[in-house]
């Protein structure tokens, strides 16, 4: 029968092959482990993969599959649905939590600053005071040799070309962080843009999609100024700015000078915080989330939970420092805990 | 074999040939309605597509209507959505990648079409050429990040330095921009546009350029007024149909043209396509009016594109019927 | 008088050189052709070139088996065998879909409709169809699937590259059973096959290579898209978990890791590019393969 000609029989063959060996793949993963997935910022991306590979290795039966997408795109996805559990370095706000059917638990992981980083050829140290920096990303200083940046850097030499800043073209935890921080300190840039995860930022900023987009985007403009966590400036090289506080010290980012920030913040019943101009340490520090559901459908997918969010808060912890990220204080970290342990529930 | 026995076997065999076996005849017919069934779901699938991109996109419809054509303002934070960048964008950097690309993949197109060169220097050329369209458009954006715009941009300075007077060049650049997606939009429409003139070139009878050497004529001579213009509805919907891929790109794009909506003259400047801020914007949309919004750019790109295929289809089908 | 002095013009004309100006004009444009042909080939052997260059150093088999590494981790293998798999996974999902389909609406237009109104107006869908920016396939997908079963999975991944790849299966099938002589569907026809016969022991079956041709055309396509996966499969750190849930492919991590401030990350990209293509490349020659033994069979 010519139906049956060997070129036929090849391809059938093949393709049956390629299918067999792809869908066996996937069930065999299926009948092995339990899988968590979620979804969100991209700030503490770089943490939570460490940590999850680290979790796995712990309890091989749990895997946790984490997508940097950006905080707004992580609560997208929790109140869709679409995802076991979400991350966010802005708090959901009230409206965001009524819509999630299931109730939402809010779990702080880890703190960090957002550092502001630069690239321009030949200057280093570079620092940017209150009256500066807010005025650089709402447009009204447009050249690296303006006079009020030169005051803050005597001696440097800062060339004539224009300052192109880089901002979030995704809904961002960072940039929230950010704006936070810039409104906190200046009224104009409060009225005008405002402390949000979407700001409209004047003139025409470059736009880069998560916290590496635009570490990437700095790193390859010169000229270039933008806002990423500060972990994402150890593992690039990018020269960060130091940035006034709120006691006139200009402070390079640092967990030290984070965890200076953080100390004093008090976390209330919900884990919620919004501080934009801490009293001393590095005046942009932000902490994130882990968002969790009150409720899930099975007994595994709870249990799995809890065990997930006891080990990065109690083991996960210590890896913390060594990618740029601040400790949960202990006290808060037990408490959250407990949180999980008593909110989390198979209805 | 008596003889009524060879008769009664004739019968049968009449009876065979004539009286269609009632099983035959059902899988006969139930096989045509098969295929047919088959082949009208795959052109309701583009009912289904437009109806459902259609239907999302409502609620951005009925909340701006046509000012959303017309407006700049595009706020996720404030809800408040307008396209004008975007299309802005779009068309502006499609245009510019045609007016690279037409001369070029023309060029392309006569070198490998006529026989300035040997054979075996001729085909192997207008295949490396037809091979960028095998090479998926995320790398193209690639090597543009990583090779093209540093490349670029000393020329982008230039330009800049020396002809700021011209509002194109009025503003000092930054790497990505509308003209970096300009460029790298010509690399990835080329091979249709070369590819598909070389075929219009050599579908153009040998007649018409005997008769023209003939006479005299050299051989640019009947490039330019014979052949060129015997072909050019065919190189004209070559054309159309590389503008409906340029206006459809996105990975090339997204990677190198800056995502800042804004519209600026100056093609020096960063801008932002519909493809990339849909793209972009579309994993992490929260808000049933952000993903209509978003709907509704896809729709009318959608729009776009389908007239845009439509002409250049029927400008090669009346290549194809004059040439015939 | 008047004849000899216009026989003199034409002696000269026809003797003498081309003209200065004419001559110019032919030289330039040929040497205009020529740099405008190399400029066309510039970017893409400076693709190949930078692809082959970036891409080796890295190119091992550890790359082939292991999972991407978690950023600050250096002691683990870093790869991207989950994002190959993934790929083979949603590409198989997208012939599944669109093979039966496509082959059946090329079947329906070369031997059902031929020239009819009815087919007429289905090609010219089929088309438009085939010209549908791939985004505009994702957002569909993303519509028909994601929304409605809540979740990125690899069947939305799937369903989106099937959109994609069925008008080309459905052309190309066409144009292969178009190139079957008629006289082999008369003979199946005199010897009392029906159309089912006819079609798929007769005309499927000897146009099956140009059939393969261009169902690996269409494959090689899939595999290279990236802008409909972002929208329906997202991606994923971790081995594809069943067909429900995010799942990495090629492009998409070659798109991620593109934006990616860390060296060893964009690194990965240039080597994921490099298998990538090398994929595209094998495809589109075996179709060749197959496009030859089909000249060979006429």
């Amino acid at each position: 029968m010519i139906f049956f000609t060997p070129a036929f029989r090849l391809v059938v063959t093949t393709s049956l092959l390629t299918v067999a060996v792809t869908l066996g793949q996937g069930f065999t993963a299926i009948t092995q482990a339990l899988t968590l997935n979620g979804a969100g910022a991209t700030f503490p991306k770089p943490l939570y993969d460490r940590y999850f590979a680290e979790f796995s290795k712990k309890y091989p039966d749990i895997q946790v599959n984490y997508e940097g997408i950006g905080s707004g795109g992580g609560i997208k996805q929790l109140i869709a649905g679409t995802v076991d559990f979400a991350a966010s370095d802005a708090a959901m706000n009230d409206a965001e939590i009524d819509k999630v059917k299931q109730g939402v638990l809010m779990i702080p992981t880890a703190g960090g600053a957002v550092a502001v980083i630069y690239n321009l050829p030949g200057v280093s140290g570079l620092k940017l005071s209150h009256t500066v920096l807010p005025d650089i990303f709402s447009g009204k200083i447009t050249r690296w040799n303006d006079p009020k940046i030169a005051a803050d850097n005597p001696g440097v030499e800062l060339p004539d070309e224009r300052i192109k800043p880089v901002v979030r073209a995704d809904g961002s935890g960072t940039s929230f962080i950010f704006t936070n921080h810039l409104s906190a300190i200046n009224d104009d840039f409060k009225t005008q843009v405002g402390a949000t995860k979407e700001p409209k930022w004047p003139g025409n900023p470059l736009k880069g999609k998560g916290n590496p987009g635009v570490a990437a985007l700095v790193k390859q403009t010169a000229g270039s100024i933008g806002y990423v966590e500060a972990a994402y400036t150890k593992q690039t090289n990018l020269p960060a700015a130091s940035v006034e506080n709120q006691k006139g010290r200009f402070v390079a980012p640092s967990i030290a000078e984070a965890n200076t920030a953080l100390a004093n913040i008090k976390f209330p019943a919900n884990f919620r915080v919004f501080e934009g101009n801490p009293a001393d340490g590095y005046p942009i520090t932000g902490v994130t989330w882990l968002l969790v559901y009150k409720h899930y459908d099975s007994a595994e997918k709870t249990e799995a939970v809890k065990k997930l969010i006891q080990w990065c808060l109690n083991d996960g912890q210590k890896f913390n420092n060594g990618l740029g990220y601040t400790e949960i204080p202990a006290s808060v970290a037990q408490e959250a805990i407990e949180t999980v342990n008593s909110g989390i529930s198979t209805p | 074999m008596t003889n009524p026995d060879r008769a009664k076997q004739y019968l049968e065999v009449e009876h065979n040939l004539f009286q269609a076996d009632p099983k035959n005849l059902l899988l006969e017919q139930g096989f045509t309605w098969l295929v047919r069934i088959f082949a009208f779901s795959t052109a309701g699938l583009l009912l289904w597509l437009s109806w459902i991109i259609f239907q999302d996109a409502e609620p951005a419809i009925a909340q701006f209507g046509s000012d959303f054509l017309l407006s700049q303002n595009w706020n996720v934070g404030e809800l408040s959505f307008g396209a004008a960048p975007f299309i802005y964008g779009t068309v502006v950097s499609s245009t510019l990648a045609l007016l690279i690309a037409v001369p070029i993949g023309l060029a392309v197109a006569i070198v490998t079409s006529e026989n300035f060169l040997p054979v075996w220097v001729r085909s192997p050329l207008a295949t490396l050429v037809e091979l960028i369209a095998a090479i998926p458009s995320v790398i193209v954006g690639l090597w543009g990040i990583y090779v093209m715009i540093p490349v670029l941009q000393p020329l982008q300075l230039w330009l800049y330095k020396h002809l700021a007077w011209i509002p194109l060049f009025s503003t000092e650049p930054s790497g990505p921009s509308m003209l970096a997606a300009g460029v790298i939009l010509a690399i990835v429409i080329l091979p249709t546009i070369s590819v598909i003139s070389r075929d219009v070139l050599l579908a153009i009878p040998l007649e018409l350029r005997n008769a023209s050497m003939s006479l005299g004529a050299t051989r640019w001579e009947t490039i330019f007024k014979i052949i060129l213009p015997a072909s050019a509805s065919g190189i004209v919907g070559a054309t159309i149909l590389a503008l409906g891929r340029a206006l459809g790109e996105t990975m090339a794009v997204t990677m190198v043209i800056g995502n800042s909506a804004g519209i600026n003259i100056s093609l020096l400047e960063p801008a932002y396509s519909i493809t990339s801020v849909l793209a972009n914007e579309f994993a992490e949309a929260l808000e049933k009016l952000h993903i209509g919004a978003l709907m509704y750019l896809a729709l009318i790109l959608f729009v776009i594109t389908l007239i845009v295929n439509l002409i250049a289809v029927l400008m090669v089908n009346i290549f194809t019927k004059k040439i015939n | 008088m008047a004849k000899s002095l216009l026989d003199k013009s034409l002696e000269t004309e026809l003797h003498q050189p081309l003209g200065v100006g004419r001559t110019l004009f032919s030289w330039g444009m040929t040497g205009i052709a020529f740099i405008l042909t190399g400029m066309a080939l510039l970017p893409l052997c400076s693709i190949l070139l930078e692809i082959l260059r970036q891409g080796i150093p890295n190119l091992g088999w550890e790359v082939f088996v292991s999972l991407p590494a978690p950023q600050g981790m250096t002691d683990v293998p870093n790869g991207f065998a989950n994002a190959l798999l993934g790929t083979i996974l949603m590409v198989g999902i997208a012939s599944l879909l669109s093979v039966p389909f496509g082959v059946m609406t090329g079947i329906f237009l070369s031997e059902f409709g031929k020239t009819s109104t009815i087919a007429s107006g289905i090609r010219f869908i089929t088309v438009i169809l085939n010209s549908v920016p791939s985004i505009i396939a994702g957002v569909f997908a993303y519509a028909i699937v994601v929304i409605t079963t809540h979740q990125f999975s690899a069947v939305a991944g799937g369903f989106a590259l099937a959109v994609l790849m069925l008008p080309m299966v459905a052309l190309t099938t066409e144009e292969a059973l178009k190139l079957v002589p008629t006289s082999m569907r008369l003979a199946s026809a005199s010897l009392g096959g029906n159309s089912f016969q006819t079609t798929f022991r007769i005309v499927v079956a000897s146009a099956l290579p140009g059939i393969t041709t261009g169902l690996l055309l269409a494959v090689a396509r899939a595999a290279g898209e990236t802008a409909p996966l972002l929208l329906t499969a997202l991606s994923s750190q971790k081995w594809p978990d069943g067909l429900f849930s995010p799942t990495a492919s090629m492009s998409v991590l070659i798109y991620n890791y593109a934006n990616s401030p860390y060296p060893e990350q964009i690194q990965l990209a240039w080597t994921a590019s490099l298998v990538l293509v090398g994929m595209v490349c094998i495809t589109s020659i075996l179709s060749r393969l197959f496009a030859r033994k089909r000249s060979l069979v006429r």
